[in-house]
């Protein structure tokens, strides 16, 4: 699926200082029986956001209008648990092109890669500079910059660099999709087939 | 392997793929968007299994979006072809009940499907793993996924089980020792004497937890348990077919001297039976132990004691005696044939408690025909339980199977996270003799005490 492309991201960030951020978190399971790509964006921290009754919990981060931004901030292990694309997606549709923590989860991450969002793994140190700058000003703002593989907190010049692979990183800054990639491969994959046992 | 990408990811070919209703519509639309036919029907399976009721299957799935959910899975598969096993097929259960059970999974194969506990079939030394609605859509298209290499993890337990300790004990004694991200990156290998004496059913259990640590996949080397559980299946391979697929599937183990990323070593004599008390699979302990205090555990304090907060438990607490409301036998974890046995050996002769409600969901149809066959169920009727019809059912509360909010519920699924069993749900993760105890007194009970005892 097509999604725009990323290449140096400049915004101010939300901060969610929680470890072991998971899925059903993100999206709880009862959202998840669309059929189309669209309105996730709603139901994203449904469960935090929202009483049973469907008024606004005040206190949660996304409820509070001095927060805003393109990058959320996230604890250790940041999506764990279930392989739910649609985590992936309802970040994306709510507006974040980008998801810092200090550790992420595989199939999260990969999902992440795969729908546009970035994620970008810091030290645990430099997580903890960043939810303090945060904390002294809700406006500082960040750069991630992809080409580059470094962000910044703009307010004190704190600088860090992050890891990703140079394939998915082209992707990124390209918005190409994997199966565009797989498809052009179909003559080798025709010749693996035949010495495949099964 | 098809092909490695320089500086990135290999090109890894899927020997089986299994669909089911939730994690591909829309990768089947990305299909027709394309204007391209899935490669290989014939390596795809689907299910109807996350979503559907486990009450009167026969009428129409009252909730309008599941229904709807089905039915694009149901159009799907008859569109490009794929065998589909929906509601009321003989063959119909969890995905990944079901895929051991018909002989899809078989040693060797690399096995995907867009569900996290796709680790379950490694317990047949299956290299297979959970992935995202993308890459679903990559395998339909090019039987193709791109992947990481991931770096390499043993885990031995060697020695015994005590009585009354099941691989679910082992699974979340594990995950408690490396919290939930300490296989993160990691694929793990389970070997020792505890495995090599375990049922199928029980290293299914086990390799089903594997991502509750954070492993993308758990495996274990197949033995002859595993060439006599598969044999016969409908798709695994006879006669010269199955006597060559055996000739690979018997070289299909970690060399003596193979060495791993990273090594640990526990005795099964230490594993007593266990239970979560807090809301990620890591925070879990021996029945007989007290919650541990936010000083004692490794991470931030702060969310600790949030997870305390939200099970309105608190440090220190004993977990024996808690009360409990409801309990819950079922799932990819402990929804086999094996966990009915354990949870009837237990309940046998006594009564369910008044105040617990209990749903008994069995993994497939193939599992609640056993149940029956066995004699289970009228121990189970006798106790003053009913069986419900299969499928995924409270596990993740997608259904109408949903526990209300604040109530405990002792379950043997896979994730105590927040809200997973229903809003506000608290649940209490165990093996089925725990719950089987907790059905039959009300309370978080030690199931060695009723195994010592004669039922009333």
């Amino acid at each position: 699926m097509a999604y725009d492309k990323f290449n140096i991201l400049t915004s101010t960030a939300v901060p969610l200082p929680i470890e072991n951020v998971d899925t059903d978190q993100i999206i709880p399971a009862r959202f998840l029986k669309a059929t189309e790509r669209k309105g996730f964006g709603e139901n994203l921290f449904r469960d935090w956001r929202y009483h049973p009754d469907q008024t606004p919990k005040e206190h949660f981060v996304l409820n509070n209008p001095i927060y805003s931004g393109e990058i959320l901030v996230g604890g250790k292990n940041f999506g764990s648990g279930s392989s739910r694309e649609h985590a992936a997606w309802a970040i994306y549709d709510y507006g974040f092109r980008c998801v810092i923590s200090s550790f992420f989860a595989d199939i999260f991450r990969n999902n992440c890669l795969n729908v546009g969002v970035l994620p970008v793994q810091v030290s645990p140190g430099f997580l903890e500079k960043i939810f303090e700058a945060i904390e002294a000003d809700p406006k500082a703002r960040f750069e991630v910059n992809l080409p580059e593989q470094t962000v910044t907190i703009l307010s004190t010049s704190d600088k860090e660099s992050f890891e990703i692979n140079s394939y998915k990183k082209d992707n990124m800054i390209n918005g190409f999709d994997d199966i565009d990639f797989l498809l052009n491969l179909k003559d080798d994959i025709k010749a693996f087939e035949k010495e495949a046992p099964l | 392997m098809v092909k490695r990408i320089e500086n990135g990811p290999e090109v890894l070919f899927i020997d089986r793929h299994l669909v089911h209703e939730v994690t591909s519509p829309v990768a089947f639309l990305g299909l027709k968007k394309r204007g391209i036919k899935v490669l290989h029907p014939e390596r795809t399976f689907a299910t109807a299994d996350h979503n559907t009721p486990t009450r009167n299957q026969h009428l129409p799935v009252q909730d309008p979006l599941s229904a709807n959910q089905l039915r694009a899975l149901e159009q799907n598969a008859q569109e490009h072809g794929i065998p589909y096993w929906g509601l009321g097929h003989e063959k119909n259960g969890i995905v990944h009940v079901i895929g051991p059970e018909n002989g899809i999974t078989v040693p060797g194969a690399t096995i995907v499907c867009g569900d996290s506990h796709t680790s379950t079939h490694g317990a047949f030394g299956a290299i297979a793993f959970g992935i995202g609605t993308s890459e679903v859509e990559m395998v339909l298209a090019t039987q193709c996924i791109l992947q990481p290499k991931p770096r390499k993890m043993r885990i031995n337990v060697n020695g015994r089980l005590n009585r009354g300790v099941t691989p679910k004990d082992v699974a979340l004694f594990i995950i408690s020792r490396l919290t939930t991200s300490g296989a993160t990156g990691y694929f793990v290998e389970y070997a020792g004497d505890v495995f090599q004496d375990m049922s199928m059913e029980g290293r299914m259990t086990v390799c089903n937890l594997s991502i509750e640590m954070g492993a993308r996949g758990g495996m274990m080397a197949p033995d002859e348990k595993t060439f006599n559980y598969i044999k016969g299946r409908e798709f695994t391979p006879k006669g010269a077919d199955w006597d060559a697929a055996m000739e690979y599937w018997k070289t299909l183990k970690s060399d003596e001297d193979a060495r791993f990323d990273k090594e640990l070593t526990f005795h099964g004599e230490e594993i007593e039976p266990m239970i979560t008390y807090g809301t990620n699979p890591g925070m879990g302990i021996g029945i007989s132990k007290g919650i541990p205090l936010a000083s004692m555990v490794e991470g931030g304090a702060s969310s600790y004691r949030k997870s305390l907060e939200y099970m309105d438990f608190h440090e220190g607490d004993n977990m024996l005696g808690k009360k409990i409301d409801f309990v819950f036998l079922g799932s990819c974890t402990n929804g086999r044939i094996e966990d009915f046995r354990a949870f009837a050996e237990i309940v046998k002769g006594r009564k369910k408690a008044d105040d617990v409600t209990v749903w008994l969901v069995p993994g497939s149809h193939k599992v609640e025909m056993a149940i029956k066959e066995e004699g289970i169920l009228d121990i189970l009727h006798e106790a003053g339980f009913e069986l419900r019809e299969p499928g995924c059912s409270a596990c993740l509360a997608m259904n109408e199977d949903k526990i209300p909010a604040g109530k405990y519920a002792v379950s043997t699924s896979n994730r105590n996270f927040e809200g997973r069993q229903g809003p506000g749900a608290r649940t209490l993760l165990a093996s089925p003799l725990v719950a089987a105890a907790a059905a039959v007194t009300g309370r978080v009970t030690d199931t060695r005490e009723l195994l010592a005892l004669e039922p009333v």
